[in-house]
């Protein structure tokens, strides 16, 4: 079996790494940077910064957010939110991210997903589905984090999005995300099996048993974690909140930083679960 | 004086994370495009992700092809990351075939997209993966000098490289069940498929013992 990526997500908002909990809105967690320094020690396989808001009048401090990332971090590093253009991708490398994550700007015009890597080669362009189920049992892709249909279908979206060349898809399960209820392993498997290039799972990990099922089962590539990591810093670590006066953080200052059904658990704890499921990844020595 | 590294800029790959690791190190590091800058490095470097053909391209455009080949001839350290690695070969399959700067004979080729049991194999590889020393004590006193075999490293690629002397062969690696040349080393040219400046401190290493080196 191929080696397993632990990616950590974190979910940017000008300039604090919030969590967003399905229908929920978003928390406020705290700096993205000391976040990421940590999961980075820690072992985590790649940093996934994802621009919420994605607007551009604050993409200032995502991109300052990524070039502090950059100079401490040595792992791959994957920015996503707000891409839409040639120049935007240029933008964000030169930042110092290694790939970029598109799925607004792909979903609206396909062709983009072949430029972009041709000029930037398939490795460092990423698109990501988000996938919610219809009513009539078909699952389709979706953006502005859910809350726009797009009319396709995932699995087919998912061969062409292979079909235009990007080298790979993570796949949000938007029903599930932040609920940690466990992955969504038949949504991820259907795009895993059928196409050739990685497939990241997203959305739902609560439990170490979701991390393994999700590759046992859901045949992922990689998986992605948030809130398990996440809480599992904060309460831990302690993160510094003096300065986050920005947002909804009253729930921080209550210590309420788990919910039942998120297990505080670090990258670490995740990797040693794997390992004893026969799992592959990299060992942190 | 501090020994200056240079950074081949061909207006393709991420080149920053490169300058970021020569800078935590503690050296100065220019990117440039310039021939002269290229002719006058004491160490250089060849980056790269993207396509085989466009850099090939672009390098031609940017009359870099005769530097590059005359700052190896010169005998000073060169080393070459991921495309970097490849495009020291002879040719590339890549879209029919495509020459490269032929300082390394042989080629490079695709991924199969079956494993070694039939299966699925993803590609490209996008994956920490293991280096091993293809015979004892190969890696004594060379970039490699703090890798232990089994160590993890990260690739993104869906081509590699195989010379055709064996031999500089530095490291080997098994995707999908099949072995391959995952670094080369010959003379002043060190060239690794994997990306040491996104491999943790581990990688990171590799660039500081390269620079030891050759001091």
């Amino acid at each position: 079996m191929n080696n397993i990526r632990v990616i950590a997500r974190l979910d940017i908002k000008g300039p604090n790494l919030v969590k967003g909990v399905h229908l929920e809105g978003l928390r406020v967690l705290g700096k993205p940077e000391d976040f990421a320094a940590y999961y980075y020690e820690n072992g985590a396989d790649e940093l996934f910064y994802q621009d919420v808001v994605a607007s551009l009048y604050e993409r200032n401090s995502l991109k300052d957010i990524i070039s502090q990332t950059a100079k401490r971090s040595f792992i791959p590093l994957t920015v996503g939110g707000g891409i839409r253009t040639i120049q935007d991708i240029s933008d964000a490398l030169r930042a110092g991210a290694d790939k970029v994550c598109i799925n607004t700007a792909a979903t609206k015009n396909p062709e983009f997903i072949r430029e972009a890597s041709k000029k930037f080669g398939s490795s460092t362009i990423v698109v990501s589905i988000e996938a919610i189920k219809h009513s009539d049992g078909v699952y389709y892709n979706f953006i502005d984090n859910g809350r726009e249909e797009t009319g396709l279908e995932v699995l087919s979206w998912a061969k062409q999005i292979e079909e235009l060349g990007a080298g790979e898809i993570i796949i949000t399960a938007v029903d599930q995300e932040g609920t940690g209820n466990g992955f969504n392993l038949a949504l991820t498997n259907l795009i895993a099996i059928n196409v050739g290039i990685p497939v990241v799972a997203h959305g739902g990990a609560g439990q170490l048993q979701h991390c393994s099922d999700i590759i046992t089962k859901g045949k992922a590539d990689a998986i992605a974690v948030a809130s398990m990591i996440h809480y599992d810093f904060i309460a831990n670590r302690h993160s510094d909140m003096e300065d986050r006066k920005e947002g909804n953080t009253a729930y921080l200052q209550t210590g309420r930083t788990t919910f039942s059904k998120i297990q505080p658990k670090s990258i670490s704890d995740i990797k040693i679960h794997l390992l004893e499921n026969n799992i592959s990844c990299r060992k942190i020595s | 004086m501090k020994k200056k590294i240079t950074i081949i800029d061909y207006q393709l790959g991420n080149l920053f994370s490169v300058k970021q690791a020569c800078i935590y190190l503690g050296y100065d590091a220019l990117i440039t495009s310039d021939p002269i800058d290229i002719i006058n490095a004491d160490y250089l470097i060849l980056p790269g992700v993207g396509a085989f053909a466009d850099s090939m391209n672009n390098m031609r455009k940017l009359d870099l092809i005769e530097p590059i080949k005359d700052f190896v001839s010169s005998g000073k350290p060169f080393m070459g990351i991921c495309l970097g690695l490849q495009l020291l070969l002879t040719e590339s399959e890549e879209f029919g075939s495509t020459k490269g700067l032929d300082l390394i004979t042989g080629e490079v080729i695709k991924f199969s997209k079956k494993d070694i049991m039939g299966n699925v194999l993803k590609v490209p590889q996008i994956s920490w993966n293991q280096i091993y020393e293809p015979k004892d004590d190969l890696w004594a006193n060379s970039p490699l000098d703090s890798c232990k075999r089994g160590d993890y490293m990260y690739f993104v690629h869906s081509f590699y490289a195989q010379p055709s002397e064996n031999n500089l062969v530095f490291s080997t690696t098994n995707y999908g069940g099949y072995e391959y040349c995952s670094s080369i080393k010959k003379d002043n040219i060190f060239a690794c498929q994997f990306h040491p400046e996104k491999s943790g401190k581990y990688g990171v290493k590799i660039y500081e013992n390269w620079i030891n080196t050759y001091k």
